[in-house]
């Protein structure tokens, strides 16, 4: 229960960091660190105590995976997301390029003003 | 077991401060990178070796992308000029929400004791429906695939909008473009009578 | 053969020394193996075709940060990596469609032979090597597309100064 409120304290940071920072680069730092406690809760989500992985050796009784074995609906849905978060990060550092290209600067309140 | 994965948490929460805080961007890039490999610790101590794995190479990944990005400024040091009233806006909110947070995870089953409806079947039919062992990519590639397609679907289309974005139109062949003759002022009579802007 | 190799590692104009260069000459291979093991033995032990494809790009991001990406595209050119790419998802599509001859959509319709051998399990291996090529030739590409654009817009900003 306490590592529940954890991570989500951890969500919760990086959510600030994504408001209450100027840098164009500390903002995609506060999504990244967004997505690892997202992640973190799911796993935690799964977990049973005294748990093994969800993995079948040689030699191994089907009933101790039966009794003993961790979710492994969770650890799926993670897996994807994990690398799904390295294409969204590379999308977001390619419109950082560019605007940097445009503004010369990562700073956003000035990207922010009007032009007349 | 929860002890070790309490510390776990401290040292991420630790680090994802050092993160937001420092001054110097290549610092906090590093400290990203710490609080990811945490994470693939955690990961290993929940029984989950895959997304392990895949946390370690992809953390290296995202470090090696964003430092790509810090080096692009000449100095790495910035002015942060926050100002008291989105922090203090913001703790407010946030304070809010983690109180209200509090009493709905106290509603959820306790750490340690899941609720497995559905994957108690995958667990106990799982090797023999589909003759893998792993159950994990059982799930993803037999039990759940439709989800799967749609996962690289997603991931084909961030790629592609990565791609679209990076697509080399400089100034250069601006100007190019702008001194050669658009279609319309070839035709020899509109020609005659344009004068020029 | 081997005297051009020496050339280019002791051409420290564009990537890394020469120390780097020969560690990652001999570790390119030990991923390259890491990777394809952890991709078609994804359904024995932990793994998969996500996994496995991004340790795959790992190997060609290590070539490209240590010598340079002309050498980088010298191997695998930005053609051959859409190609590759686009072709991944595709297969991976058609084998889902192809369960329609059993009845159903994504139908685990190969004959899953004994547990424990690599060739079992039926419709997860070929899967898992569908998304291997198609998470490496994703991964690859972007890392290059963001390599050439830096130098770009660097090279722009110093024509403007």
């Amino acid at each position: 229960m306490i590592l529940y409120f954890l991570s989500l304290v951890l969500f919760v940071m990086g959510l600030y960091c994504l408001v209450a920072k100027k840098n164009i680069i500390k903002k995609i730092i506060g999504i990244v660190i967004i997505e690892y406690s997202i992640n973190l809760f799911l796993v935690l989500i799964g977990y049973r105590s005294g748990g093994i992985a969800p993995i079948l050796l040689r030699g191994m009784e089907r009933s101790e995976i039966i009794d003993r074995g961790v979710d492994p609906l969770p650890q799926a849905l993670v897996l994807t997301s994990i690398v799904i978060g390295l294409g969204v990060l590379a999308l977001m550092v390619a419109m950082c390029l560019r605007l940097y290209e445009k503004y010369k600067t990562f700073d956003m309140s000035e990207i922010n003003k009007l032009r007349g | 077991m929860e002890i070790y994965l309490l510390i776990l948490l401290i040292f991420m929460i630790i680090g994802s401060i050092i993160a937001i805080e420092a001054k110097n961007l290549l610092s906090s890039v590093i400290s990203v990178g710490v609080v990811g490999f945490c994470l693939s610790i955690a990961f290993l101590m929940l029984g989950a070796p895959d997304i392990a794995i895949t946390q370690v190479v992809v953390e290296i990944l995202i470090l090696v992308v964003l430092i790509r990005a810090t080096i692009t400024m000449d100095n790495t040091a910035i002015e942060e000029g926050g100002g008291t009233f989105p922090f203090v806006t913001s703790l407010i909110f946030f304070g809010l929400f983690l109180f209200f947070a509090f009493f709905a995870l106290l509603e959820i089953p306790r750490f340690g004791e899941p609720l497995m409806r559905v994957s108690s079947e995958y667990l106990k039919t799982g090797p023999e429906k589909t003759g893998a062992t792993n159950i994990v990519t059982a799930v993803l590639l037999d039990f759940r695939a439709y989800d799967t397609l749609g996962e690289a679907t997603v991931l084909f289309t961030s790629i592609v909008g990565a791609f679209g974005i990076l697509r080399r139109r400089g100034r250069k062949h601006k100007r190019e473009i702008d001194t050669e003759k658009v279609g319309i002022l070839e035709d020899a009579d509109i020609k005659k009578d344009f004068k020029g802007f | 053969m081997a005297r051009d190799v020496d050339k280019e590692i002791r051409d420290t104009s564009k990537g890394m020394t020469s120390i780097v260069k020969t560690i990652v000459r001999f570790a390119m291979g030990i991923i390259i193996l890491f990777g394809a093991y952890i991709v078609l033995y994804g359904h024995l032990t932990p793994g998969g075709g996500f996994s496995g494809g991004v340790i795959l790009a790992s190997a060609f991001i290590v070539l490209t940060l240590a010598f340079g990406k002309d050498m980088a595209l010298g191997k695998l050119g930005d053609k051959a990596a859409s190609i590759l790419d686009n072709s991944g998802a595709l297969a991976f599509a058609i084998i889902g469609l192809l369960g329609y001859t059993a009845g159903y959509y994504f139908l685990n319709f190969i004959d899953h032979g004994t547990t424990f051998e690599l060739f079992s399990a039926g419709i997860i291996m070929p899967c898992n090597i569908a998304i291997g090529i198609k998470v490496t030739a994703s991964v690859f590409a972007i890392f290059m597309a963001l390599s050439i654009f830096g130098r770009f817009i660097s090279a722009l900003v110093e024509e403007e100064e």
